[in-house]
């Protein structure tokens, strides 16, 4: 029956095409482009390249000598570090505990989630002042508290310190909501259960809400690593180019660092070439280790 | 009587925690919206006081105004980002349909070719993307409608996908009953999709549109290529550009994120369901 109103297939490809060409034009072209943009020699961004670099994977070996590349490489997967454990194991402890309480469930959602709602770039001005080295939130929060020198935030060595830590504060929310969701799918008879059996609270966290809530929390951990590859807006504005002294760049600032301050268009589309690689190996890895289980 | 006593105790120090955990939140908005209120110079002094009698001024709210258009700017990034959210629901919505209901030669691979969109970082198109739209003309003109197009095309591209997956997953899960109804009443292919699919999948068109809606609303990496012109500026543009700027007068800047945090509280207070649900939905864009 519902083959006899799907059997004309027509309908099917004016449905389809709008969307398809979208994606065929805004993605994949660019892309495949992208990768040859890598090759060519590009001065100004909306140029086309005209002629090959030479040796025409130059960019290529200049990646690997460049300094930079590996500190952005590194500094992003701290970040994936910081992201993976802060984040994801933050929202693990806040959302059992929320969990377990009798009011005020609804407010802690609402107050927990709202920062990912905030732009990052807002974000980013907001923590300029509250770390500001003159008397920023921080610093007169120290002070009160008995310190007699005030921190430079932005110095190097604890300026990676100080942009990973907004970036860690405003994604917390998320993986708590997908995580107290994951809770409420438990079944309370399982409670119930332990409970006749004279479980405590924390035994009944141990051995039924965390066993079962494995799978979510791989879902989040993939999350949580592949995010950290696309963080820009908040690095960005706390601390662009890369300063102080280019210690802070991320791989995505650091693309975007050649594309737009330095006019080597082509490096940044090599840059870009090397996120993508480190996305889809890093996933691989991610995934392998958090596989989800089946119960 | 002592367990009682240990479980309160308990469940003291969780609220505690819960609590401290939510001031982090709150209260940096709170100390940013009171330190707007009070002159650039005062702020240093103490922070922490409410801005009263003599501290209290509307200065950095004047010269916010003054300094930089927020209006034009909140005008440019609520256009684009309605207009991306709207283009994402007709576009998708049809493809999603084709996709869910039609079985033909080659919907296995199209099915796979927009999993494998989700993939694309934004860092590895833009480039491109930046190239050919300045050769069609419109990336970097002065013309206003032209250049919202410019941003307004990639950000469609790039919620695309995500949209199509999760209406593919809704329209999936609708009975193909009410459709064949629609087919005996004699309604062709078309009328089924406005008059049937539609207003069934509408809550989930509802995620994908705020989702696509704040992605866009929030984006600074994709607008600072094609937004380059001042009056051009979208919301996150304006405070990236201001910050490099007047950095340093901390009044203004107080004054310019209190501009823009407050109204998206306010809006999230209301839709804060609608919200959560559809960023959720959202993550699993990759």
């Amino acid at each position: 029956m519902g083959a006899n109103i799907y059997r004309n297939k027509k309908p099917a490809l004016v449905f389809l095409l709008p969307a398809f060409l979208f994606m065929i034009v805004f993605l994949y072209y660019p892309f495949f482009k992208n990768i040859l943009n890598s090759f060519m020699e590009i001065k100004q961004l909306g140029s086309s390249g005209t002629s090959f670099n030479s040796p025409w994977y130059s960019n290529y070996v200049e990646m690997f000598q460049d300094e930079n590349v590996w500190t952005s490489v590194k500094n992003t997967l701290v970040m994936m570090v910081v992201t993976l454990v802060g984040q994801v194991g933050i929202a693990i402890v806040l959302a059992l505990m929320v969990d377990n309480i009798g009011r005020g469930k609804g407010f802690f959602r609402t107050v927990f989630f709202f920062p990912i709602v905030i732009s990052a770039t807002a974000l980013g001005l907001l923590f300029n002042l509250i770390f500001l080295y003159d008397k920023g939130m921080v610093n007169q929060l120290l002070e009160v508290l008995g310190k007699q020198n005030l921190t430079d935030w932005k110095a190097e060595g604890i300026a990676l310190f100080t942009m990973m830590l907004p970036v860690m504060w405003q994604y917390v929310g998320f993986y708590f909501v997908i995580l107290v969701t994951g809770l409420n799918n438990i079944s309370d008879e399982l409670y119930e259960a332990a409970k006749i059996d004279g479980a405590t609270t924390l035994q009944r966290v141990r051995y039924i809400s965390v066993p079962l809530l494995h799978n979510v929390i791989c879902t989040c951990s993939v999350l949580a690593v592949t995010g950290a590859l696309k963080v820009f807006d908040l690095p960005w504005v706390m601390f662009p180019k890369g300063m102080p002294l280019k210690s802070t760049f991320l791989t995505g600032t650091y693309m975007y660092y050649h594309t737009m301050e330095t006019k080597n268009v082509d490096y940044g589309a090599a840059i870009a070439v090397l996120i993508v690689v480190l996305g889809v190996v890093l996933a691989k890895i991610v995934n392998s280790i958090f596989r989800e289980k089946d119960y | 009587m002592t367990k009682k006593v240990k479980k309160s105790a308990g469940m003291f120090v969780v609220y505690l925690l819960l609590i401290i955990w939510a001031l982090t939140t709150v209260y940096p908005i709170i100390w940013v919206i009171q330190n707007s209120f009070k002159a650039k110079d005062k702020i240093l002094a103490n922070s922490f006081a409410m801005p009263m009698g003599e501290l209290f001024t509307t200065a950095n709210y004047r010269k916010a105004f003054k300094t930089v258009d927020i209006l034009g700017s909140y005008k440019n990034s609520l256009f684009i980002s309605a207009m991306v959210a709207i283009l994402v629901i007709l576009l998708a919505g049809m493809g999603a349909y084709a996709l869910a209901r039609y079985k033909f030669r080659g919907s296995g691979l199209i099915n796979s070719l927009v999993v494998g969109a989700m993939m694309f970082p934004a860092f590895a198109t833009v480039i491109s993307v930046f190239q050919m739209e300045y050769s069609w003309g419109i990336a970097n003109t002065g013309n206003w409608f032209l250049n919202m197009l410019s941003v307004i095309l990639p950000q469609v591209a790039g919620n695309m996908a995500f949209a199509m997956v999760v209406l593919i997953g809704y329209i999936k899960g609708l009975p193909v009953e009410l459709e064949e109804a629609a087919y005996m009443e004699g309604c062709n292919a078309f009328q089924i999709y406005y008059k049937v699919i539609m207003p069934l999948t509408k809550p989930s068109f509802a995620t994908v549109a705020i989702f696509s809606f704040l992605w866009s609303y929030n984006d600074l990496f994709t607008q600072s290529f094609f937004l380059r012109r001042p009056d051009m500026y979208s919301i996150t543009m304006m405070l990236n550009n201001i910050s490099a700027k007047e950095g340093t007068d901390y009044g203004l800047m107080a004054a310019v994120v209190a501009l823009i945090i407050v109204p998206v509280i306010i809006v999230y207070c209301f839709l804060q369901k609608y919200i959560i649900k559809g960023m959720i939905a959202g993550a699993v864009k990759g």
